[in-house]
């Protein structure tokens, strides 16, 4: 079932939504579109992408854990899990939807991590088709539909009409929240809408590109002479590792101020000297080590581990970001990850 | 002059002049291309690549390339030119081992300010006089240079190459640059509109560290934030206070090295204007010492580590801020 807005402004839609619960989006700022919580006068920013990915919502680059403080002989502990309270994001892009099945995988499975699922549980995720999707897109190599991005409710703006396609449980009871804004809408005008954004997928210079499955060759991919020439020039900085909607790991650290100890978590990356660093020592003591482990983690071990999912959604902020233009297309090129289809 | 780079590169390596050559590869755009070792003929006339978006710097890449054996070609532009002798004056580059190419640079193109003005499928941009000619799929457009370049070069301080063992092109001269502009703006507001600036600033720092594994004056084998025996090794702060000392920590420790080549703020995927913390420590030296360019010379008289009787007390002549 499809509703589009009965004839309401954007912004007045914003305005609803958030006068129930918090409502994140993305906004245009003097340094690239960001979310922000919406208030009065900020209005959906007009790029394809934010700088930073969504999974900012649901893993944050710092996450408070438990405070000790010491006073005496006494310790104090101090619970630093924070109230999460419902909140409503929209705007989030295919790759990043797709970005959170795959942290979803992690962080929800077996062993569930609460700070994660609490946030994800009081999420409702709006998604938003990509009407212009840009050069260093390729989502379609990993098997998602930036025509059909998914999430608990998925929107288009077609002629600058809204238009709403619940599709989980929570997607249900938001449109239902919100019927009275809302009248049924024409799915003839969705099928084109999706038929015309596939017909521009299929033009991007990188919509090519697929990755190989590389399951069954892991040990071979690992030993792959590819990895010295191609992790050259890397600089061993974490820019494509933060940017990175799909890069989940983490580090626990203690923060001594003197007077107390934090425990946080935060982002960790791969390309760090420090990262996995034990007691004895670093199982990976050269860059081209740790280089390789980030793109063998998201073409073969993920997969492996996953169901053949990649750890890749193909949303293009490394292709962008990566101070030497060193990125995972560049990687899938040279490692037997190309099955060019033309 | 690509073409004459790529001629001179393969003459240098068939001769064995040089074992190998450090210079930029292309990428899949017009635009993204990268740090490379060539070692051969094949591979060059394959990837090597100079135009307008062969901004990064190759010096620093020498630290490791040039503790191995036989000469390595680099090709340096003017202001690479300037890391390039500070890295040999701080004996972290061989300079026997590096056969120093100087090419000519007109500046360097900024892909987002492209993509700001809406140009998508560039396929090449090039200089014509003081404008460029960006040909995309859909046409050609010919766009004045000053709102497409990076912003380093808008205010180049240097075209002359101070360090070179060839040529290709004009020695070229230092210019008279307005890059001190913005640290004077930044100097001219009050304490607590300027802390509040740097503190909008760097709450985007997501601790990439970019900056610093690009940074040619960040040369430590290990950096002391790396380090888990150091006692503040810090991955990402506890609280943004601590984030925001990690980039003043890092521009004191690089004041008096640094050459402004401007990586730091090149790279950052946040749009940091790191280079502005080191610019302020470079017009703060050389309006207490003199002037004073960092990798001028390979055999620098550098304020920061020279002593001399009548050295001012920066204490007594500057005052801590306005208010």
């Amino acid at each position: 079932m499809t509703y589009k807005l009965n004839g309401i402004q954007l912004n007045e839609f914003f305005a609803r939504v958030a006068s129930d619960k918090k409502l994140y989006l993305p906004v245009d700022t003097e340094n690239g579109a960001r979310f922000e919580e919406w208030t009065e006068g900020k209005t959906l920013s007009s790029k394809l992408n934010t700088v930073r990915s969504a999974k900012d919502f649901f893993f944050p680059q710092v996450q408070g854990i438990v405070d000790f403080k010491l006073e005496g002989k006494n310790i104090e502990v101090i619970d630093r899990r924070e109230e999460v309270k419902d909140f409503v994001v929209f705007g989030v892009r295919a790759c990043d939807a797709a970005a959170f099945a795959v942290l979803d995988r992690v962080f929800l499975s077996e062993h569930v991590d609460s700070f994660y699922a609490e946030k994800r549980n009081a999420a409702t995720v709006i998604t938003l088709a990509c009407s212009n999707p840009e050069e260093t897109c390729f989502c379609s190599s990993f098997g998602i539909d930036a025509s059909a991005p998914g999430g608990d409710v998925e929107a288009r703006l077609v002629e600058d009409a809204l238009y709403l396609s619940p599709l989980t449980e929570k997607g249900e009871a938001f449109v239902e929240s919100i019927k009275d804004l809302l009248v049924s809408a024409d799915d003839a005008v969705v099928e084109a809408d999706k038929a015309l954004i596939k017909a521009k997928i299929a033009k991007l210079p990188l919509a090519s590109l697929k990755p190989a499955d590389l399951r069954d060759k892991q040990l071979e991919t690992f030993e792959s002479e590819a990895w010295a020439e191609l992790s050259q020039s890397c600089l061993g900085c974490g820019s494509c590792t933060f940017v990175c909607p799909t890069c989940q790991c983490y580090d626990i650290r203690d923060f001594d101020t003197g007077h107390e100890v934090k425990r946080f978590r935060c982002w960790d990356s791969c390309m760090y000297s420090d990262f996995t660093l034990m007691a004895a020592e670093n199982p990976r003591h050269t860059q081209p080590e740790r280089f390789r482990q980030r793109f063998m983690h998201k073409l073969v071990y993920f997969p492996m581990n996953n169901d053949g999912v990649y750890g890749c959604v193909g949303c293009g902020r490394c292709l962008k970001k990566c101070p030497v233009s060193l990125n995972i297309v560049k990687v899938m090129k040279r490692i037997g990850g190309v099955k060019n289809e033309q | 002059m690509q073409k004459v780079m790529l001629e001179r590169a393969k003459a240098l390596l068939s001769d064995g002049t040089v074992r190998a050559v450090l210079a930029w590869e292309k990428g899949d755009f017009a635009y993204d291309t990268t740090p490379a070792v060539f070692n051969s003929a094949e591979r060059l006339e394959k990837g090597f690549v100079y135009s307008p978006f062969c901004g990064a710097n190759l010096s620093k890449y020498l630290i490791k390339e040039t503790q191995k054996e036989g000469k390595i070609l680099v090709f340096l532009k003017p202001c690479d030119t300037y890391s390039f002798n500070q890295l040999v004056s701080e004996h972290r580059i061989k300079r026997e081992n590096v056969y120093v190419v100087g090419v000519e640079c007109k500046g360097m193109l900024d892909i987002e300010k492209i993509r700001e003005k809406g140009v998508t499928s560039l396929i090449s941009a090039s200089w014509e006089g003081e404008q460029v000619r960006l040909v995309t799929a859909d046409g050609e457009i010919l766009a004045d240079s000053s709102e497409l370049m990076q912003e380093r070069c808008l205010c180049c301080k240097s075209k002359k190459h101070v360090a070179y063992d060839e040529l290709l092109g004009e020695e070229g001269e230092v210019l008279d640059s307005n890059r001190f502009d913005e640290v004077a703006r930044l100097e001219a507001m009050s304490a607590k509109e300027r802390f509040e600036f740097w503190r909008g600033e760097l709450s985007r720092c997501i601790r990439c560290n970019a900056c610093r594994n690009v940074c040619p004056a960040c040369s430590c084998e290990k950096c002391i934030f790396d380090n888990p025996d150091s006692g503040v090794q810090n991955k990402a702060a506890a609280d943004p206070f601590e984030e925001n000392l990690f980039h003043v920590i890092r521009a004191f420790h690089v004041a008096g090295r640094c050459t402004d080549c401007g990586e730091c703020s090149r790279v950052c995927p946040e749009h940091i204007p790191l280079h502005l913390l080191n610019r302020k420590f470079i017009k703060d030296i050389n309006e207490l010492y003199g002037e004073f360019q960092a990798g001028e010379t390979e055999l620098p008289r550098e304020p920061l580590t020279e002593y001399k009787a009548d050295d001012v007390e920066p204490g007594v002549v500057y005052e801590r801020g306005a208010e």
